[in-house]
């Protein structure tokens, strides 16, 4: 079976991801409506029509010579690796500023197909493109295909297989300005009166790109004779058209040949039906979304409405949740009857999994806020508003994306900086993404706010919460601008996307993997970790003060509340000299000032490997130190008799500042550039959040 | 005049580009080039950052960048 090695080339926000997801089928591949969705090259490897197709999803770049990192990636693609054949998505309804790649993609004379994606939006707005003309134009097979309503998917594949199989390739009829067009032919037919000869260029191509000062080119002809000939007609021309265009800037004359020629090839290709210049929808969502004057606070209300949303929506399932999960680790604790496996499975594995499990609801609906902002296109447009208030606290309005990205989970928002070009940009980004709470600290704050706040208070605090946070990362951001990475600023040029709604399915499956994930996790990762937490509580056994309470309950054995109050008092005992109760009591010392007990403690430690270990290692600390009389309390009520409300409050601001779990500390030591910025970061966060916990306390005590 | 000096709604031509060529390049692959028409379509705050229609696609500019952008009024 043969394989095609195909790459899929284009400009940002064409639906090249997308693209891929209907030609296999899948929806393996992660979908938005903003430039900079897909940060690296990705692989999908499917079968069609006996032939294996090996799929290569490259970040989208608005221009060969790529301007930011993850453009780079396409850029070096392109340029040295191998492959068979290059799809060139398009988007239909921009087709002109798309076909500026598409020109510089021509130049690297290899096979190629050009999709023109988004027929059925095209065909929604009135245009109607021909597609033989511009096959005829560019010389290149040419399909109209849709991702999102499947059509030409079929028609696009079959093109791929005979592109890959053909061997001749098809000249371009592009034609330059007319003193351009001269001057390639003075300088093609001298090329052709010599014979010369230079890879499988053709004359014409030669031309070109003397013109246009190609510097490979100009290296390769350097080393043959018929340089010295060529001189003098070169200087003629160049200047020649150095006249026409008032400039000698070839890049300036290439940029205006490039426009004028895609601007010649829409108005021959594309025909609109709707001859009125009445504004599109786009421009009037526009003209409210980024008001002058309500932009701003229209913003903040849809985060508000979020965080409400969040607490109160999701406050309905978690009851049930709860009360389901309290019976079935009764139900099961029942049928145990040895009491060690029993505290095992009760006390840990379903009071820590259970923990994590009960924050499902609350996540669901965070992830599907965050993935309507990702697919409307609204992003963008928040960028746009908040990049005069960012730029004064010296972040760039693109970080935004990065930052909002950063409430979902911070490995994803640490690799979707290298949309931006400044690598202190990146680095400021970088630094205060952990600013943003993630999805997994999202149970941490539902848990606190629900015990210490009344219900109609908890979304406002929640909101409180997470705003705080962000204005806490705008100000450290300023301080590293100010002391750290000086620099200049990166300008701010950005496309705004036309805005789409969302369809259903996408949201859906963005959702359900992420939900799927958080699943999973709390299967597997936080199983172990529970399990490990469970043990380090429940052991050493302490010999001695067994042996110590045995005595104590056989002198008082008729006095029955005497023998709990014994029994409680021995757990609690217990429990101080496991190791876990060790490795908190040493460490206590350093949260004292912040009113933190030694579990609390060990709750942040252990968080460091998940936030939402944090819960669980809570979970299980305190149904260890249960009362034995008290059998079904759930951990809300538990740690609303044992903890004071500043030290919950502390508590809180440490968990929003301090170090990101384990999987997010790595990406982010890759994306910074080494383990040295990790050292550096956690430095950062634990002394940011000491200082802040402290103050909180303080303050509230 | 600048770009930057422009309203909401105007229309104008660019006469002439004043970046470093980098940000230049960026320009002209979204069609921003010597020659090319733009409507104004939206400002934020102070205009801070603005909102321009080139051919069909709407790019966000922050003022400092439509400051560099010489245009005529037309």
């Amino acid at each position: 079976m043969d394989t095609i090695k195909v790459v899929l080339a284009g400009q940002p926000n064409v639906g090249k991801s997308m693209l891929i997801n209907a030609m296999s089928g899948s929806n393996s591949l992660k979908v938005g409506n903003f430039s900079g969705v897909t940060v690296e090259k990705t692989e999908v490897t499917f079968h069609h029509d006996s032939h294996t197709l090996e799929m290569v999803d490259l970040p989208g770049t608005y221009s060969i010579r790529g301007f930011t990192q993850e453009e780079q990636v396409a850029h070096q693609y392109l340029l040295n690796e191998e492959y068979d054949v290059i799809i060139n998505v398009l988007d239909s309804t921009h087709l002109q500023r798309n076909l500026l790649l598409t020109l510089e993609l021509l130049k690297l004379n290899k096979k190629m197909v050009l999709a023109l994606n988004m027929a059925d939006e095209a065909d929604k707005e009135g245009l109607e493109i021909d597609v033989t003309q511009i096959e005829a134009i560019i010389g290149v097979p040419t399909v109209l295909v849709s991702a999102n309503s499947k059509e030409g998917i079929e028609d696009l594949l079959h093109k791929v297989h005979e592109v890959a199989d053909s061997q001749e390739r098809i000249n371009s009829n592009i034609v330059y300005s007319d003193p351009v067009e001269e001057e390639i032919l003075e300088i093609s037919n001298l090329l052709e009166e010599k014979g010369f000869r230079l890879r499988d260029l053709t004359s014409r191509e030669i031309a070109i790109r003397i013109l246009f000062e190609d510097k490979d080119l100009y290296k390769e002809l350097h080393e043959h004779p018929i340089m010295i000939e060529l001189q003098p007609r070169i200087v003629a021309s160049l200047k020649h058209i150095y006249t026409h265009h008032d400039t000698k800037n070839v890049n300036d004359i290439k940029a205006n040949e490039y426009i004028a020629i895609t601007r010649g090839i829409r108005m021959e290709t594309v025909k609109s039906k709707i001859e009125d210049e009445s504004k599109n929808s786009t421009q009037k969502i526009d003209a409210v979304l980024i008001n002058k004057i309500f932009g701003i606070p229209i913003f903040l209300f849809l985060m508000w409405s979020l965080f409400q949303l969040t607490f109160k929506v999701g406050a309905i399932p978690m009851e049930y949740i709860d009360a389901g999960i309290g019976s079935f680790g009764d139900a099961v604790g029942s049928l145990i009857s040895n009491p060690e496996f029993r505290s095992l499975v009760v006390d840990g594995i379903i009071a820590g999994v259970g923990a994590v499990l009960l924050f499902l609801p609350n996540i669901i609906i965070l992830y599907i806020g965050i993935a309507l902002l990702e697919t409307t296109g609204y992003m963008s447009r928040v960028a746009f508003l908040l990049d005069g208030f960012f730029h004064k606290f010296g972040l760039h309005g693109k970080s935004f994306i990065p930052l909002v990205t950063g409430f979902g989970c911070s490995v994803p928002a640490y690799m979707s900086t290298r949309t931006l070009k400044s690598e202190k940009d990146r680095l400021i980004t970088l630094f205060i993404i952990g600013f943003m709470s993630c999805g997994a600290k999202l149970p941490v704050y539902v848990l606190f706010i629900g015990v210490f706040f009344a219900p109609e208070e908890a979304g406002n605090m929640l909101f409180v919460i997470y705003i705080a946070g962000a204005l806490l990362g705008l100000v450290m951001a300023k301080a590293l601008r100010v002391f750290v990475f000086k620099g200049e600023d990166e300008p701010f040029v950005m496309e705004m996307p036309k805005y789409r709604l969302p369809s259903f399915s996408l949201i859906w499956h963005t959702v359900y993997n992420k939900a799927l994930s958080y699943l999973k996790k709390a299967g597997t990762f936080i199983l172990l970790a529970s399990m490990l937490i469970w043990f380090a509580s429940a052991y050493p056994k302490n010999i001695s003060i067994i042996k110590k309470y045995e005595e104590k309950i056989l002198l008082v054995e008729s006095n029955s509340t005497l023998v709990v109050n014994l029994k409680n008092e021995q757990k609690l005992e217990s429990l101080e000299n496991s190791y876990l109760g060790q490795i908190g009591k040493f460490s206590q010392p350093l949260f004292e000032p912040l009113g933190f007990d030694w579990k609390m403690t060990v709750a942040l430690e252990t968080g460091l490997a998940a936030k939402e270990v944090v819960v669980s290692t809570l979970g299980v600390l305190y149904a260890i130190g249960d009362e034995v009389d008290e059998t079904s309390s759930s951990l809300a009520k538990k740690l609303k008799d044992k903890i004071s409300f500043a030290s919950a409050m502390a508590f809180i601001v440490f968990v929003m500042i301090y170090l990101p779990c384990l999987a997010a500390s790595m990406v982010f030591a890759k994306e910074a550039g080494g383990y040295r910025y990790l050292a550096y970061l956690f430095i950062f966060t634990t002394i940011t959040a000491w200082i802040f916990s402290f103050i909180t306390y303080r303050i509230l005590l | 005049m600048k770009l930057l000096e422009l309203e909401k709604h105007d229309k104008a031509r660019i006469l002439k580009i004043e970046t470093d060529e980098a940000l230049k390049g960026r320009l002209n692959s979204f069609g921003i080039a010597r020659g090319s028409e733009l409507t104004i379509e939206a400002c934020s705050m102070g205009k801070q950052t603005i909102e321009i229609l080139v051919d069909g696609t709407l790019i966000g500019l922050r003022g400092e960048e439509a400051s560099k952008i010489e245009v005529e009024r037309i």
